[in-house]
């Protein structure tokens, strides 16, 4: 392998420039649309078409616009708190189960909380959040006390979350208007959210998300608990040196990233939906894409504005290919997963560079 | 002499931004042992990853017994007869020696069978005294070392370069270590010796050759060296050695333990009762083999492990509280491990300066960070410590150890601690820096502090402190004033073997 290209050798640095870090990124991004061109292929579908298809039916056409933004709306809220968990080491993995329960506190104020018209809709985002970040708090305090994996205790609860949902929706929950579906009955107008009009688009939870996006970003860089949550990600040990209470910020981290997953679930079913319905409808598998758009981040929350949009972009690619090339929906997980299989497995070579001269090829 | 079995040749090896290695020649004799001495970043590592196969130079060449060769990989470094002896052993615990020295070599059936008896032999031959049957969990650091050599020379090694083999030796066993030595160069073999212990280099080499920023600065017979004479050719200026420590000023009882009991991670008691009075102004070196308790005293004066039973009173206040609320009781703390524990190594200079004051004003107003007064507590530290750095924006871990160490002393030492606790304080620091962070920790007696020195180099404390005591087995032992007591009565405390002195002089007035 040393002497395969006779000139040129590879260089080991440690602190790449933003500029190579960005070029690795969008290479890596690249070559998994190339990969998943083979799938489109070998589905017996010319790649040049499929993304033709997408393309002209997301960003070439208003309406594909709006598909576009109302899959970036829950992928940015969950992305955003998703990039500060992971930020402060906890490795988040039931964003799916906390918007789950988000949907449903919403749901609960939404039918059944009498409350006077102009508080319902805050009162259904209060509710969420708080029922998205207690959920994720379970995880985070097994984690602080006695150590559980966090990754194995967030993915399992996502099923309690699902459950406990249509538990409710084919239970007591069942819509009364409604026979033989699994259903709530319909919001009342109060409870659902203003949408931009001739789509599906809810405005105020997108300005939300990039408002948290924000916010976020300035906790992070601009206070003292954002100081903690990074010295704490970055190195425990010398978090605990410092006196930087460990658990207490990974409760927060975990109440913060539950909550906004928790706000997610909120939108979608207090606009898209008007009712509780089976979760995995409600979710959609948002919780795992997001982390992709957290990943995609590199810690930096108010960059997931751009992520999310991204990935929604594929998400609603997939939409598009379902209905104009009969192709499975399911063809957008295989995309996502071979995003992040060729994101992860690229990182490292930004820390490389080829540079010409000389004969040293390893370390 | 005859031929020299191994030569370099003007090797020259180029990094981005330095020249780790300018036009490097050194020759090795069989039955020779080489000192190859250097402050750190005077290219020592870079030449030693040259001649284990882990770089290539650029330039220049090296003839192993007059033939010229080229070194691609640390495997064929180990055929052409090239061994490393590692810093720190690169071995299975749970394996018996014999176990560990099969891998690569041993039969695929039974691999470790054949070697036992080689083994053997070999440990005859040069007095190692290793049972290949032992596991290694059982063994000494020392010993585990030895298991290293042995491992180079089955692979039939001419040259053995031995990089700082010790650092984690007592003196006895660091004794040990170079009657091995001995007995290897009289067999023929070539030694590279690479050490920051000058008195070491004095007492096993035969030459010794001196690195400074790249370059050879003179290769002289150990016969007419000197400490003082290296350590001038390392560093380019006289340095001296004497003992550091001018009279101390002592105050009033600073810290007091009286029967202190502390548990290890793991749950086991680490510190069985410690006894201890420090005054302010004044230094206590507490020597010892690393894992004897250290760590643990260390950690429950810095609040960061709880007492299990006996009492801590710092001036008269209890020592209970969290490592926040010690540190502005005072209490400063030079960790042990200065990368991992000291500093955030992917944070800046700035954030790392402030990690002990980043919620408190002028750094945080409320919760807000007001990162002009960072900027200002970082520029202003850096320069009262002449830390080295691009930026006080660059990454702390792109900093040299030295220069972390001052980052670490100008945050502790910022203000007026009372009780400094100083870990390993010059660990792997090469001459200059090391002298440095003796100056800062004297100049803080002298302002009032007291010091606690937890060191393995004897030598530091020797140079540094009032008095020393010893830990063993989460025991102390002393302090004993430094006047008092010999370095091999200290050795034989940090074994265990014996009370050092004529006994009676361990209670202090």
């Amino acid at each position: 392998m040393n002497k395969a290209f006779p000139g040129l050798r590879l260089e080991y640095d440690p602190n790449p420039p933003r500029s190579r870090v960005a070029l690795v990124f969008a290479l890596a991004i690249l070559a998994a649309l190339l990969a998943a061109s083979l799938i489109f292929w070998a589905y017996g579908v010319s790649p040049v078409r499929a993304y033709a298809t997408i393309f002209e039916g997301t960003l070439a056409d208003p309406n594909g616009w709006a598909t576009v933004l109302r899959r970036a709306i829950p992928l940015l809220l969950i992305g955003v708190g998703l990039t500060l968990a992971f930020r402060g080491q906890f490795f988040n993995i039931g964003a799916e189960g906390q918007m789950a329960m988000g949907a449903m506190a919403g749901a609960g104020v939404a039918l059944f909380v009498p409350l006077p018209a102009p508080l319902t809709l805050p009162a259904m985002f209060l509710a969420g959040f708080a029922l998205g970040g207690l959920y994720a708090l379970i995880a985070a305090y097994l984690k602080a006390r006695v150590g559980v994996n966090e990754i194995l205790t967030t993915l399992m609860l996502n099923y309690i979350a699902y459950y406990i949902v249509i538990y409710l929706v084919t239970g007591p929950w069942r819509g009364k208007s409604l026979f033989g579906f699994a259903f709530t009955d319909s919001f009342p107008p109060q409870a659902v959210l203003p949408m931009i009009p001739g789509t599906l688009v809810h405005w105020p939870t997108l300005i939300l998300g990039v408002v948290l996006a924000v916010l976020l970003q300035l906790l992070l860089s601009r206070t003292t608990l954002g100081y903690e949550i990074r010295v704490v990600g970055e190195n425990p040990k010398a978090a605990q040196y410092a006196g930087i209470n460990i658990g207490r910020t990974v409760l927060l981290v975990a109440l913060l990233s539950g909550g906004l997953a928790g706000l997610a679930g909120v939108g979608e079913v207090a606009s898209i939906h008007k009712k509780l319905l089976d979760p995995s409808n409600i979710t959609l598998g948002m919780g795992f894409t997001a982390i992709i758009v957290a990943y995609l981040t590199r810690g930096n929350p108010v960059l997931a504005i751009f992520t999310a949009f991204l990935m929604a972009v594929i998400f609603a690619g997939g939409d598009e290919m379902k209905i104009s090339l009969q192709m499975p929906f399911r063809v957008v997980d295989v995309f996502s997963g071979l995003m992040l299989l060729f994101l992860i497995a690229s990182e490292p070579l930004a820390n490389y560079r080829l540079r010409r001269g000389g004969s040293d090829a390893t370390r | 002499m005859g031929q020299p079995l191994l030569r370099l040749h003007n090797i020259t090896k180029r990094f981005p931004g330095v020249v780790a290695n300018d036009g490097v020649s050194l020759e090795v004799f069989p039955g020779e042992v080489l000192a190859l001495l250097g402050e750190n970043g005077a290219g020592k590592s870079t030449l030693i990853s040259i001649l284990y196969g882990l770089y290539r130079p650029d330039e220049g060449e090296i003839l192993l017994e007059g033939r010229p060769v080229r070194i691609a990989s640390p495997t064929h470094a180990l055929r052409l007869g090239i061994g490393l002896v590692p810093q720190h052993p690169m071995l299975v615990n749970r394996h018996t020696i014999a176990e560990n020295l099969a891998l690569g070599i041993g039969n695929p059936l039974f691999p470790s069978q054949r070697i036992v008896p080689l083994i053997e032999k070999m440990s005859l031959a040069y007095g190692l005294q290793i049972d290949p049957k032992a596991p290694i969990h059982t063994l000494s650091p020392g010993q585990k070392q030895r298991v290293e050599i042995v491992r180079s020379l089955l692979r039939g090694a001419k040259v053995l370069i031995l990089d700082e083999p010790t650092s984690v030796l007592t003196p006895q066993e660091a004794e040990a270590l170079f009657a091995v030595m001995r007995g290897l160069r009289a067999a023929g073999k070539s030694l590279i010796f690479i050490s920051h212990k000058l008195e070491e280099v004095l007492a096993i080499s035969d030459r010794c050759t001196v690195l400074r920023r790249g370059k050879v600065v003179g290769s002289i017979p150990t016969s007419e060296a000197s400490k003082a004479r290296l350590a001038e050719m390392m560093v380019g200026r006289s340095v001296s050695f004497d003992r550091k420590r001018a009279e101390p000023r002592l105050g009033g009882k600073l810290l007091e333990l009286s029967g202190l009991k502390a548990s290890s991670s793991r749950g086991l008691p680490a510190l069985r009762g410690v006894n201890l009075q420090l005054r302010s102004g004044e230094i206590i070196g507490v020597a010892g083999v690393a894992g004897n308790g250290q760590s643990e005293l260390v950690e429950v004066l810095s609040g960061l492990r709880k007492i299990d039973g006996g009492t801590a009173t710092l001036g008269g206040q209890p020592l209970s509280a969290g490592p926040a609320q010690l540190f502005a009781a005072g209490v400063a703390h030079i960790p042990e491990d200065r990368i991992h524990m000291g500093t955030v190594p992917s944070m800046t200079v700035a954030e790392n300066l402030a990690l002990r004051e980043y919620a408190k004003p002028p750094l945080a107003r409320g919760i807000l960070s007001d990162s002009s007064a960072l900027e200002a507590n970082a520029q202003a530290k850096v320069r009262e410590y002449a830390v080295a750095t691009p930026s006080i924006h660059t990454p702390s871990r792109l900093l040299s150890g030295g220069n972390i160490q001052k980052v670490i002393l100008a945050r502790e030492l910022a203000g007026q601690p009372k009780l400094i606790l100083a870990v390993h304080p010059t660990y792997g620091l090469d001459v200059g820096a090391t002298e440095q962070v003796h100056k800062v920790l004297l100049d803080k007696t002298y302002e009032g502090a007291g010091v606690l020195l937890v060191s393995e180099d004897l030598d530091e404390i020797l140079q540094l402190a009032d008095s020393v005591a010893v830990l063993y087995h989460g025991e102390l032992k002393g302090p004993f004033p430094v006047g008092e007591v010999t370095r091999e009565e200290l050795g034989l405390l940090m074994t265990g073997s014996q009370e050092a002195g004529s006994g009676g002089r361990e209670a202090r007035a």
